[in-house]
């Protein structure tokens, strides 16, 4: 096996460490303290805006628009209609307004 | 055996539940599966590397990063380190969801960790807010397309990588902030939503500018997990709800 072969090998095995290590952790409280607890709660919303925010700081007009029509969808519909709102909107602001 | 027989079709209506609740995901990351195989050949990697790469790490940006690192000829150490600091992030989800698979047995639980990625992790959040039980049928139905999926298109771009048309045209490049909003947007009925949103958006702006991805979603979602510990826990809606308010079952 090449030496790339090995060096992937380690970096899955690391990857595996980090998705299993927080809840190794987390699970041998007897007992989840109030404040972690708030904060575990908060971490898909913090996390997710962490994946939106700086792409929409480095977009332009067209993605903006999109991701308003989308936001907007998502008030009164679901995750695949606000997904195909925005791509759709993508796609035709991108065709349009370049 | 008629029991039996309805446990098999409930399980098989729970992955094809999670299938569906995925495809979005599968969409999305497919350009970038597509990507990561092109770029890794042209890196220097071999197809069977470039598809083991995919197998054994799946997760986009730290495989972007090691492939990078691949071309540049650095110590072998320092990319697979890369690749574990690309992915700490990690440590969030699994520390913030480890709690809704206690019921699951062991090697389940073990399986379920190998796919907790971004998308994986929002997706089973995100059944989790809107109260329905998460099944490890379900969750497998939607992790292990998207494996599928990931690994598949990884292979297709290694091979034929020199034919796929610029897919920025299409929007493929900005599909994954899309879906990513229509995810927070998810869990806009959760305690102290708006004050965590808009301080992890500051936070991973800022981080982004001066200290550069993918640190800023590590920092960023810092910050807005902080918030959500530095303010009094009846902010946070804890002495309304008990602790553990989901019991899974396996």
């Amino acid at each position: 096996m090449s030496s790339a072969f090995w060096v992937i090998l380690a970096g899955g095995i690391a990857t595996y460490l980090t998705r299993i290590g927080g809840h190794l952790v987390i699970s041998r409280l007897e007992r989840i303290p109030p404040r972690v607890e708030a904060g575990l709660n908060a971490v898909p919303a913090a996390v997710l805006t962490t994946l939106v925010a700086p792409a929409v700081l480095t977009a332009g007009p067209a993605e903006w628009l999109a991701l308003i029509i989308a936001g907007l969808v998502a008030l009164r519909g679901g995750l695949l209609s606000m997904f195909i709102a925005g791509a759709a909107v993508l796609l035709l602001a991108r065709h349009f307004m370049a | 055996m008629a029991g039996q027989a309805a446990g098999e079709r409930s399980i098989l209506s729970e992955y094809w539940h999670g299938v569906r609740f995925g495809l979005p995901v599968c969409i999305a990351v497919s350009p970038f599966g597509l990507l990561f195989g092109t770029l890794a050949v042209e890196n220097g990697l071999s197809v069977f590397e470039a598809f083991f790469m995919s197998v054994a790490v799946f997760g986009g940006a730290s495989q972007m990063v090691g492939i990078e690192l691949f071309g540049q000829k650095v110590a072998p150490w320092l990319i697979a380190f890369s690749i574990f600091a690309v992915n700490f992030r990690h440590v969030l989800y699994s520390a913030a969801f480890g709690r809704h698979m206690a019921g699951w047995p062991r090697m389940q639980q073990a399986i379920a960790f190998f796919l907790l990625t971004d998308a994986q992790y929002a997706l089973a959040e995100s059944q989790m807010q809107s109260g329905r039980k998460l099944t490890f049928a379900r969750y497998m139905g939607a992790g292990f397309t998207g494996y599928l999926v990931w690994v598949g298109t990884t292979v297709l771009g290694a091979i034929f990588g020199k034919l796929i048309p610029d897919t920025s045209a299409i929007g493929a490049d900005f599909l994954l902030p899309i879906y990513f909003l229509g995810l927070v947007m998810d869990f806009r009925k959760r305690p102290l939503w708006l004050p965590v949103v808009a301080v992890s958006a500051v936070a991973s702006i800022i981080a982004f500018r001066f200290v550069g991805s993918p640190w800023h979603v590590l920092l960023g979602a810092i910050a807005g997990v902080a918030l959500a510990v530095i303010l009094p826990p009846s902010r946070s809606g804890i002495d309304v709800t008990p602790a553990q308010p989901v019991e899974n079952q396996a």
